[in-house]
């Protein structure tokens, strides 16, 4: 699946293990909450970063005390209508969790720029899809109305500039 | 009122563009209806019965002349000359077409209109007290925090895609007349020992087919935190609530699953994570807001006006429409004249193209450029000098919107129903027609007093049956139309959901059976006392034995 990373279709480095699949010795792997909590130390000794994949009813609490050993975590979008996940990254982001945030599952360019407010910094998107598809939808407005984790100032802090700035001059 | 800065008027350009693209990828085939449904909802656009339907959000109900004029201009143009209030305070437009949409959003946008999160699981178009900035008993001015609300809630990255749709009130006085006890999050502002500004936070109330009453979260949390409490219940209700039955997934459920101790719990520690972020809404944010709805340039006028007088002792219609319709203003030698959209026999909350025009003619002659929508399905003047109230009397009856029946048994609330709605089991409009046909003796309706009657064509309760003090619900029994009878409810601060009567009736059965009701309401009625009062002290025995006397035959 075709990987847009802040913004560029990359190569995908990761391998999605599936749960009874045999644990390659290196290179970076995504596993399941539950092979995490099954195999945690085999997969911290080996080598090669680890990511953890959690469905859109498991909580970045569960993993919480872990995030100084994963390096990606996927937030699962089981329909795009279901927007559990912009809390989770969100979390994530608090927790001081400084790797990859991934959406995967059903991701649609519509939700990108909700996606990209709320700190996810990689998606897994369709086939067939142009970057430029991709970008376009999150030019669409000039200033959100509130803060989130992105760095867009809010139409509130632009105000207070634009005044601050007609009282000096 | 609020008007829009660069800031705001760009967002709504830039919100149509975008919406612009989306029906042209849905139009070429591009998206599928499926990924575009939650699309076009978040701008307004459902499909009902016949056709689609949009829905223009009135943000807290407060709207200008000019908006009223464009609203005139989209109901001739798009919709068959006709638009209706709803009960969220927005107004809808029957029959457009889809590729006529995007068009229609940027005339709205240029009168600073729009149809944003309107419907959809999103947090929906903000309501407020209609009477904000002119009753006397409000703490503030609740429209200043529906608009801060409005902000912070419009396309918010992380709430965009609820379990379901997430309602907000606010209201500032302990007079509720914005429902809050029956929104998911209800505000009432308050003022604490220090005269400082906090709110009352209810969470969890919501009609429905599960009907609760708001639990208080938060006694006062101050001003600056509003927007960071907001969040923090927002988010628990976004990462907890229940996503597998969409029956249950409002935050109403959450509560009671949880409880309220515990889910209260959750909110706060959210709360304490985030309240000191740049979520703090700022003084000078605060105060700019405020500016805008400063009080209009009100006259020094005498609280009593002679002229006024001897018009409502000399014009005994005058005098009725006054007693029903207009209520005090704080400032004095002004009043608060609210305009019933129930003439006798016409749909609740339908409004003709012509009549928004003279309406907006109206507004800005005698109310300062500015009109509000009710929940109730009614239109506010909110600022009406007492001197003219008589010359604004006439000219809404030249447009037969003169109609004395506030509060009383005519002025119901009805949902769409059957006539549009692809979900009812009922038509909810004719009915109302009926009943107001029964009930056309104004006098009868006066002797009444307040009797608020409500009705939903089925049982997601758009027509608040729950809350009427009489409530019909359309059922569907065998492919007919049947109508359940609730009594007790109130939308109120004395807040309660009505309770089933008995089996429901026929189409051709109801209206009497609602007649049956009253009249006994007015045999038991201690002096004045208002028909929920009677209810409530006799309980529902009575009813029930004159409703359904056979079954008492059976009994004995
Ligand atoms: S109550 Fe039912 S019938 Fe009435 S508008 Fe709502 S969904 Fe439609």
């Amino acid at each position: 699946m075709p990987l847009l990373k802040d913004g560029k279709l990359v190569d995908d480095g990761w391998l999605q293990l599936d749960d009874d699949a045999v644990l390659p010795e290196a290179g970076a792997v995504v596993v399941s909450l539950a092979r995490w909590q099954q195999d945690r130390d085999h997969l911290i000794a080996r080598t090669g970063p680890v990511g953890v994949r959690l469905t859109a009813d498991q909580t970045p609490g569960l993993i919480r005390a872990d995030l100084d050993e994963l390096a990606l975590v996927a937030l699962e979008f089981p329909a795009f209508t279901n927007g559990r996940a912009y809390s989770y990254a969100r979390l994530l982001h608090r927790y001081g969790f400084a790797g990859e945030i991934r959406a995967v599952g059903n991701v649609l360019r519509d939700q990108y720029w909700n996606m990209q407010r709320c700190g996810f910094n990689a998606l897994e998107i369709e086939a067939g899809e142009t970057e430029a598809d991709w970008v376009a939808t999150v030019t669409h407005y000039s200033a959100p109305y509130q803060v989130a984790h992105d760095p867009a100032l809010p139409v509130m802090s632009l105000r207070e500039r634009r005044m601050a700035a007609a009282a000096q001059g | 009122m609020y008007r829009y800065d660069e800031f705001d008027r760009s967002f709504v350009n830039e919100r149509v563009a975008e919406f612009r693209g989306q029906v042209a990828r849905r139009m070429s085939g591009e998206m599928s209806e499926e990924e575009f449904r939650p699309l076009r909802l978040m701008n307004g656009l459902y499909l009902q019965l016949h056709a689609y339907m949009l829905r223009v959000a009135i943000p807290y109900g407060t709207f200008s002349s000019v908006q009223m004029r464009k609203l005139a201009h989209i109901a001739r143009t798009y919709d068959r000359g006709y638009g209706h209030f709803t009960t969220r305070q927005n107004i809808q437009f029957n029959w457009p077409k889809l590729e006529q949409v995007p068009v229609l959003l940027a005339e709205l946008a240029d009168v600073e209109m729009h149809a944003i999160q309107t419907s959809g699981n999103c947090i929906r178009n903000v309501t407020a007290d209609p009477y904000a900035g002119a009753v006397a008993d409000e703490v503030d001015d609740s429209r200043i925090w529906a608009e801060i609300v409005r902000q912070w809630s419009t396309l918010h990255p992380e709430f965009t895609y609820l379990g379901r749709k997430f309602k907000i009130a606010v209201s500032a006085s302990d007079f509720d007349r914005a429902v809050i006890r029956f929104h998911d999050i209800g505000l009432i502002i308050k003022r604490n020992e220090a005269g400082e500004i906090g709110f009352q936070v209810w969470v969890g109330g919501g009609l429905g087919r599960t009907p609760m009453i708001a639990k208080v979260f938060n006694e006062f949390v101050p001003q600056e935190d509003l927007l960071s409490y907001l969040e923090a219940v927002l988010r628990v209700y976004n990462m907890y609530g229940r996503r597998d039955n969409k029956y249950k997934a409002r935050i109403k459920i959450l509560v009671h699953e949880t409880g309220l101790e515990e889910l209260r719990a959750q909110v706060d520690a959210e709360w304490q994570e985030i309240r000191n972020s740049s979520l703090k809404v700022p003084d000078y944010e605060i105060e700019r807001i405020r500016s805008y709805f400063a009080p209009p340039p009100f006259e020094k006028l005498d609280a009593v006006d002679r002229g006024f007088e001897i018009k409502k002792f000399e014009n005994p219609e005058f005098a009725r429409w006054v007693n029903g319709n207009v209520v005090a203003h704080r400032q004095p030698g002004y009043k608060i004249v609210n305009i019933s959209l129930k003439p006798e026999g016409l749909p609740p909350g339908d409004v003709t193209a012509d009549q928004m025009e003279e309406l907006a003619d109206l507004a800005e002659t005698y109310s300062f450029d500015e009109i509000r929508a009710t929940h109730e399905q009614n239109l506010v003047f909110a600022h009406v000098k007492q001197s003219e109230l008589f010359e604004l009397w006439q000219e809404l009856g030249e447009i037969g919107l003169a109609m004395p029946n506030i509060g009383k048994v005519t002025d119901m609330i009805a949902c769409p129903g059957l006539d549009y709605c692809a979900l009812a089991n009922a038509r909810a409009i004719p009915l109302a027609q009926r009943i107001s046909r029964r009930y056309a003796d104004l006098d009868k309706q006066f002797d009444l007093g307040e009797l608020k009657l409500k009705i939903s064509g089925c049982i997601n309760a758009c027509g608040h049956h729950h809350v009427g003090h009489i409530g019909l619900l359309g059922v569907d029994r065998r492919g007919e139309e049947y109508y359940q009878i609730t009594l007790g409810g109130s939308g109120a601060e004395d807040a309660a959901i009505g309770s089933i009567i008995g089996p429901a009736f026929s189409s051709a059965d109801v209206v009497d059976a609602i007649e049956s009701v009253i009249s006994l309401y007015v045999e038991l009625r201690d002096d004045n006392e208002r028909f929920l009062d009677t209810y409530r002290r006799v309980g529902t025995a009575p009813f029930k034995s004159r409703l359904y006397p056979e079954k008492l035959d059976a009994a004995a």
